[in-house]
């Protein structure tokens, strides 16, 4: 299927919730909203003629300017070999999601990284921790306002020069 | 032995003033102690040296070449080495029975080598339970093994020494059926007893004797590398998985010990292997001079056995360890019954065959046997022309690189 | 420390009171596959739960993309997974191209795939060897890193670097092969390849070695894509699916090539005898591939024209590349200025980690080095 059925086919299940279909800025791809995304991926991975099997990737990014964390959902089917991309956008002073966990067991994974790195709380996680960064690091490092903490147990984080 | 030991206890001799029984005490320890500094810490020290460049050689690089001419003094460069590192004892071991383990390991093993016969009249003491007080004495290692694991404070050590005290003790049963065979043979349990009811040729050794004890040479020999926990028996100390197994926490010589006690464990399976199978020190008799025989029988003893202490390397080299599920399922599941069905077979055919001599049959079977043997080394010589055929390696043949 | 899963109770049954360990298979050690920690709980031998604790290696590799621009990223690549650092290269030469609209040239395309199947080769073969290793044969992975020092001498002759190689840029490669390689690497393929079938009789079909895999922690298919396994795990599990013959790029699509997989042929399929046998079979299609490279390759640049300040139109791209250890993904957000906006490389052993715990249920602890080494892991590339 090409991208203008798989994104007619959502349409169909999601009416409201999803955006319109954009491929002028790279892969063919459509906004979800936050509330149904969780809806929209079972729908995606159950119906037999989208039958998106796998998350393949799921990653966060910070429109600082925007005021948006966006969590971006690449979706492929091993069965039809056809991928899609749901987009979700969450205010970034307090971004929250469903887990899709359900759905996918890899986004249990996935998720974390992102809460680590970012800061999105994935309600309804198994395991919501830290998994990259220390357990007791403070901050999200991947966001573009983020400053390095001084000293971490102690230590400095700044190298001194040596010349 | 009989002579030297006349000489110095006799009316003229050195310590014929002492009291008799303390003179024999203190020549028996200065026996013991000549044997053991003298030769067991030597073989187990260059054996570690031969396995690791057989070892190397066989993964086609070099091995220890530097500390001395081919490296053969590296051993000793260990030894100073350890005996200078730092004596760790962990903070919360149960200090007592860690120092202990590894000289209770050291002595299981030593205190064998008093019943290996090197020669005919080289054995430090011919018991007449020689073979079941050399297994007996082997299985001390078992608790010096359990107290390591257990005395570490550490739950890799304590599966490790769980797991060889199991193994250890579930090999004990099949090494112990394969001896049966060969003692039954014999009619003794004594070492050199055993040699004797051997001869120096292939045909009389109790290999290729029937065939029940030809294959009751391959259990033991396989139960027997079990219980010196070699490859692919070497789970307690299986370094991917346990680090280093019942000895991780240790440092410096006791480690040592445990890995000496490992070498010199080797030699000692070799010395049964060829007293038990391959006929000992027999050799014929081409000399008068006792000397000069008692030397070659001691050469070929030792050649004798360091070939299997050899193909032990050889073995580590190349194969995998196995699971301690199915090192317990090798053990009670195959070896056992195959030891019992030797045992049960050799029993038969003594009563209805007997040794060669006593019937055509017996005599006949050697020779049938014998060629058996010939015939599997052909098969193997032919896999290995093959195989460098085919894979086309870069042969260096020469020993020294 | 909030590690739920690994809570010790205190079982009481049968009189007696037991309760399971719980063991630290700690960052050093002598069989996890760079510095990755794992919590086993354990009753006795046998696994109940097992918690990865992974971070170790982690260098915000992602963060420092934004602030050193798109040709500085390179050499940050290959030190995503250090074993494949071609296939990292390629990947992100790969997203800066599509991003921008760059053709790389031919010639530039059948070198990358040279230079990619020749690290394929070598990164298989330190996984087969090392696998060998953790069940405790020693000699496959002496043999194995005998024949993959030959494939460093070549890649050193190509592009100088033995590990981290650097060699591909955005729109192209940066040096054409030196003269008389093209002869020195044919002759390495003729000598390398019945050495693969050599490998097999020494170790794969080695009856402890099989029993020691067969049937342990089989990954069935749908749970496989569930949990998004890649590469040679996804084949194992009898998923016939290869990013080179799916959704080609390069000139993949002129090559010729089989897709091994796992058929189950000692035990189930999936299982780690399966993971593994897939990627020794892989190494003999790598030869295939390489040898039709070398005689398809067509002259011409090695290098396209790219800007010294690479300013992509603002977009994103995600491109997948099949690397040794399975389908990459890189995912790269331009704004239109110098610097990339956002990159995040999803690595094929990041899900793979996540799997073992529900692969390690009930397997013994001999089993979870034989399940870490058959998944391939490697700790660069789960912490980045």
């Amino acid at each position: 299927m090409d991208a203008a059925a798989i994104h007619a086919r959502l349409k169909g299940r999601l009416g409201e919730k999803l955006g319109e279909l954009e491929q002028e800025r790279g892969d063919p791809c459509a906004r979800v909203c936050a509330d149904a995304i969780v809806d929209a991926c079972r729908f995606a991975k159950e119906d037999e003629e989208l039958g998106f099997d796998c998350l393949t990737n799921q990653s966060g990014v910070d429109y600082k300017d925007k005021g948006v964390i966006q969590v971006v959902y690449h979706l492929f089917s091993y069965r039809h070999r056809h991928g899609f991309v749901f987009k979700v956008d969450l205010p970034r002073d307090n971004p929250r999601v469903a887990t899709v966990e359900g759905v996918w067991k890899t986004a249990n994974w996935l998720e974390r990284e992102i809460y680590d790195l970012l800061g999105v709380v994935f309600e309804g996680h198994s395991d919501l921790r830290r998994i990259l960064m220390p357990e007791d690091w403070e901050g999200y490092p991947l966001r573009k306002d983020f400053v390095e903490p001084e000293q971490y147990h102690g230590i400095s984080t700044k190298r001194e020069s040596l010349i | 032995m009989k002579v030297l030991a006349q000489a110095l206890l006799g009316e003229g001799g050195l310590l014929g003033s002492l009291p008799r029984d303390l003179a024999a005490a203190l020549l028996m320890f200065a026996v013991g102690g000549i044997v053991v500094f003298g030769f067991v810490l030597l073989v187990a020290g260059v054996t570690s040296w031969v396995e690791r460049r057989v070892w190397a050689r066989i993964q086609s690089r070099v091995g220890p070449n530097r500390v001395g001419p081919q490296g053969v003094l590296q051993w000793l460069a260990d030894g100073v080495k350890n005996l200078l590192k730092e004596d760790v004892v962990p903070a919360a071991a149960d200090r007592f029975l860690f120092l202990l383990a590894p000289y209770v390991v050291v002595a299981g093993f030593t205190a064998s080598f008093v019943a290996i016969p090197f020669a005919a009249s080289f054995i430090v003491a011919d018991l007449d339970i020689g073979i079941l007080y050399i297994t007996a004495v082997t299985s001390l290692v078992v608790a010096g093994i359990l107290m390591a694991g257990w005395a570490s404070n550490n739950k890799w050590s304590l599966l490790g020494g769980m797991r060889s005290a199991a193994q250890i003790v579930s090999y004990e049963v099949p090494a112990a059926l394969s001896i049966f065979p060969v003692v039954l043979m014999a009619g003794t349990l004594s070492m050199q007893g055993i040699i004797a009811g051997q001869g120096a040729a292939p045909w009389n050794w109790y290999l290729f004797n029937n065939p029940f004890s030809f294959l009751a040479f391959f259990t033991f020999f396989i139960a027997a590398l079990a219980e010196g926990n070699r490859t692919p028996f070497d789970l307690p100390e299986a370094e991917t998985e346990l680090v280093a197994g019942y000895c991780t926490e240790y440092s410096g010589m006791r480690a040592l010990l445990f890995y000496l006690a490992e070498w010199g464990n080797l030699y000692v399976i070799g010395a049964l292997v060829t007293t038990l199978f391959l006929g000992g020190w027999q050799v014929p008799r081409i000399t008068e001079n006792a000397l000069l025989l008692s030397l070659l029988q001691f050469l070929v003893f030792f050649a004798k056995s360091y070939f299997f202490v050899f193909v032990a390397m050889w073995i580590r080299a190349t194969l995998p360890r196995i699971r301690v599920d199915q090192l317990m399922v090798v053990c009670w599941k195959y070896l056992v019954p195959i030891a019992f069905f030797n045992v049960a077979g050799t029993a038969l055919w003594l009563a209805l065959v007997g040794l060669p001599g006593q019937s055509a049959l017996a005599s006949g079977a050697r020779w049938v046997m014998t060629g058996i043997g010939f015939l599997l080394l052909v098969v193997f010589a032919r896999r290995v022309v093959y195989h460098i055929r085919r894979a086309r390696p870069e042969l260096y043949f020469s020993p020294v690189i | 420390m909030g590690l739920e899963g690994i809570e010790v109770e205190v079982e009481r049954g049968g009189g007696l009171n037991t309760e399971p360990m719980i063991l630290n298979m700690g960052p050093q050690h002598p069989s996890t596959h760079g510095v990755l920690r794992f919590l086993v709980k354990a009753d006795g031998e046998v696994i109940r739960a097992v918690v990865p604790d992974v971070g170790y290696l982690h260098r915000s590799i992602e963060k420092i993309a934004e602030k050193v621009g798109y040709h500085g990223f390179m050499p940050y690549t290959d030190r995503v997974d250090y074993l494949a650092a071609m296939f990292c290269n390629q990947g992100w030469a790969m997203a800066c191209e599509k991003a921008a609209g760059i053709e790389v040239p031919k010639r530039a395309e059948y070198l990358r795939v040279i230079a990619a199947e020749f690290n394929r080769i070598a990164s298989h073969l330190i996984s087969v060897g090392s696998m060998a290793m953790d069940i405790g044969a020693n000699t496959p992975f002496t043999h194995a890193l005998r024949e993959r020092e030959k494939i460093n001498d070549l890649l050193e002759a190509l592009c100088g670097a033995r590990l981290t190689y650097n060699y591909m840029c955005i729109g192209g490669v940066t040096w054409d092969m030196p003269p008389g390689f093209a002869e020195r690497a044919l002759d390495f393929i003729e000598r390398f390849e019945p050495l693969i079938d050599e490998f097999n009789d020494l170790i794969s079909y080695n009856k402890i070695y099989v029993e020691r895999l067969a049937g342990v922690a089989a990954a069935s298919a749908e749970d496989a894509i569930n949990y998004n396994l890649v590469g040679p795990n996804l084949r194992g599990s009898g998923v016939r699916f290869d990013l080179r013959r799916d959704l080609p790029y390069s000139v993949y699509p002129e090559l010729e090539f089989d897709i091994p997989v796992g058929r189950g042929e000692v035990g189930t399929v999936g299982d780690c005898f399966d993971r593994y046998i897939v990627r020794v079979l892989e190494m003999k299609e790598s030869c295939r591939i390489l040898r039709q490279c070398f005689a398809q390759i067509p002259d011409g640049p090695v290098l396209a024209k790219v800007p010294r300040k690479f300013k992509p139109p603002a977009g994103e791209v995600y491109v997948r590349v099949e690397s040794a250890r399975g389908d990459m993904g890189w995912y790269l957000v331009s704004d239109g200025s110098e610097m990339p906006y956002r990159v995040k490389i999803r690595t094929g052993s990041f899900t793979a980690m996540a799997m073992i715990d529900k692969l390690s249920r009930g397997i013994m602890i001999a089993d979870l080095v034989a399940v870490i080494a058959s998944l391939d892991v490697i700790a660069p590339e789960v912490d980045r």
